[in-house]
């Protein structure tokens, strides 16, 4: 058996057309030696848990600068619950109004980064969650 | 093995999970691959090839839009795309960017993408690829597009790999003597100028058109005989020339069931991952055989140059596998 690499869904839900965030994360998270799967802009969270199935991801990232994240953020996270990814992290970066973060924590995202977040701390902080979460990095399959 | 089971019924989660595991090469997985082997081997393979930039991930996207809403009455058919971009050699990690273009295909329970890492396998391929294949087709999808990465001159592994080999050109990459090097466009069933919106579109295609007749049936050079491969223009934002690409595609897939190279092509397969399986294991065995003071006693008196590199396998690799 092999490394298993952390594989991270970077996304950005929703309709502001800014991603510089979102790249330098997935450029950050690539260069911390993971597996960045980039989906490009305006992704409903429909989009997004789809992709996150197909491709089998530990870690999404939602990047929301548009002010929907109270709606937004909940619906991906029941999405992926809803169709077995209970275990994948969620996390999200973007301009979070400080009252809004508990409220977020509570729908289910592990964490929210903020504007000036140094992007190791993301990193590091998705090995411990996806280390947490699954035990440790191994295997999905059971041997049934 | 229930995990067997769901792939065959359909499910999607299992199938990604699984396609992790052959990743990371884990024992259930490729004892799952055991099992869904005897179901692979009906969907017909297409190999999208070319240098980065020349469009492959838009034109892919284009092709399963095809491949799903036909024309007349024919029947969608199920697509899955496996789509490789390169790792880092120095941190491992990458940047899978292939679904950017593919989001017209979001929604359709018909088409099942896959972004995979290079991890270090050279070729324009990863070395999970083409079992992730076979999962793929046994899992039911009729059309299996495999996209490179962005591949240079000498990225000819997809040849193996594919019935159907598109190789993706654009205006402006290069003059006559690039048509005529070795490599890629030798490996072409179907070349595509994309882009042909762009300048310089007519003296590409020249270019390539030339290169096909200098080479054409004289000397056997690997091509194919009785297959002439098309030039077509494509612009992959706008799908113009998709129709006739599309066409080109199936044409092949007819010419290779009439003349039995589908069955031609699939063994050549199997003997190119059998042989490469055959490697694998005997460089493993090998390994365990070998104590690293063996090697690092061969290096010695390589450097001393007591030994020639021949003399060091004589003592480390014959005298030790008979």
């Amino acid at each position: 058996m092999r490394e298993r690499k952390i594989r991270v869904l970077i996304a950005k839900p929703g309709l502001d057309g800014h991603d510089r965030g979102a790249k330098v994360v997935a450029r950050a998270l690539r260069d911390a030696g993971m597996e960045v799967i980039y989906t490009g802009l305006r992704q409903t969270p429909e989009m997004i848990a789809e992709a996150a199935l197909q491709e089998d991801v530990d870690v999404v990232g939602l990047s929301i600068l548009s002010g929907a994240h109270l709606v937004l953020a909940p619906r991906v996270i029941n999405l992926l619950r809803s169709q077995g990814q209970e275990r994948v992290c969620v996390f999200v970066g973007g301009i979070i109004p400080n009252e809004d973060i508990p409220v977020l924590l509570d729908a289910g995202v592990r964490v929210v980064y903020g504007p000036g977040t140094p992007t190791y701390k993301i990193a590091e902080e998705i090995r411990q969650c996806t280390t947490a979460v699954s035990g440790e990095i191994t295997d999905n399959l059971k041997d049934e | 093995m229930k995990l067997v089971e769901a792939v065959l019924n359909g499910d999607r989660m299992a199938l990604a999970r699984l396609l992790t595991g052959l990743e990371s090469e884990s024992e259930a997985s490729q004892k799952a691959l055991d099992l869904l082997f005897p179901y692979a081997g009906k969907a017909h393979l297409i190999g999208v090839t070319g240098a980065s930039g020349t469009g492959k991930s838009s034109l892919v996207s284009q092709l399963v839009l095809a491949f799903r809403r036909p024309d007349k009455n024919a029947r969608p058919k199920r697509t899955a795309v496996v789509a490789v971009d390169p790792s880092s050699p120095y941190t491992g990690g990458a940047l899978l960017g292939d679904r950017i273009r593919m989001r017209d295909l979001a929604g359709d329970p018909g088409v099942f993408i896959r972004s995979m890492a290079t991890r270090g396998n050279a070729g324009g391929l990863a070395r999970a690829t083409a079992s992730s294949v076979q999962v793929l087709d046994a899992a039911g999808f009729e059309i299996i597009l495999v996209e490179t990465v962005g591949a240079g001159q000498a990225e000819v592994e997809i040849a193996r790999l594919a019935d159907t080999i598109v190789v993706v050109e654009a205006p402006g990459l290069g003059d006559e003597i690039q048509a005529n090097k070795a490599g890629i466009l030798e490996i072409a069933d179907i070349l595509v100028v994309n882009k042909a919106d762009r300048p310089g579109v007519e003296q590409t295609e020249r270019y390539l058109r030339g290169m096909l007749e200098m080479s054409s049936k004289q000397a056997g050079l690997g091509l194919d005989e009785e297959w002439t491969t098309p030039v077509l223009r494509t612009n992959a934002l706008t799908g113009e020339g998709l129709p006739d690409l599309i066409e080109a595609i199936y044409r092949h897939s007819e010419y290779l069931k009439d003349s039995g190279k589908y069955a031609t092509r699939a063994r050549a397969r199997l003997e190119d991952e059998l042989k490469g399986r055959i490697q694998e294991r005997l460089l493993e065995r090998w390994k365990m055989q070998t104590s690293e003071d063996d090697l690092q006693e061969a290096l010695e008196q390589l450097s001393r140059r007591e030994i020639s590199p021949r003399q060091a396998v004589q003592n480390l690799v014959e005298d030790k596998i008979t």
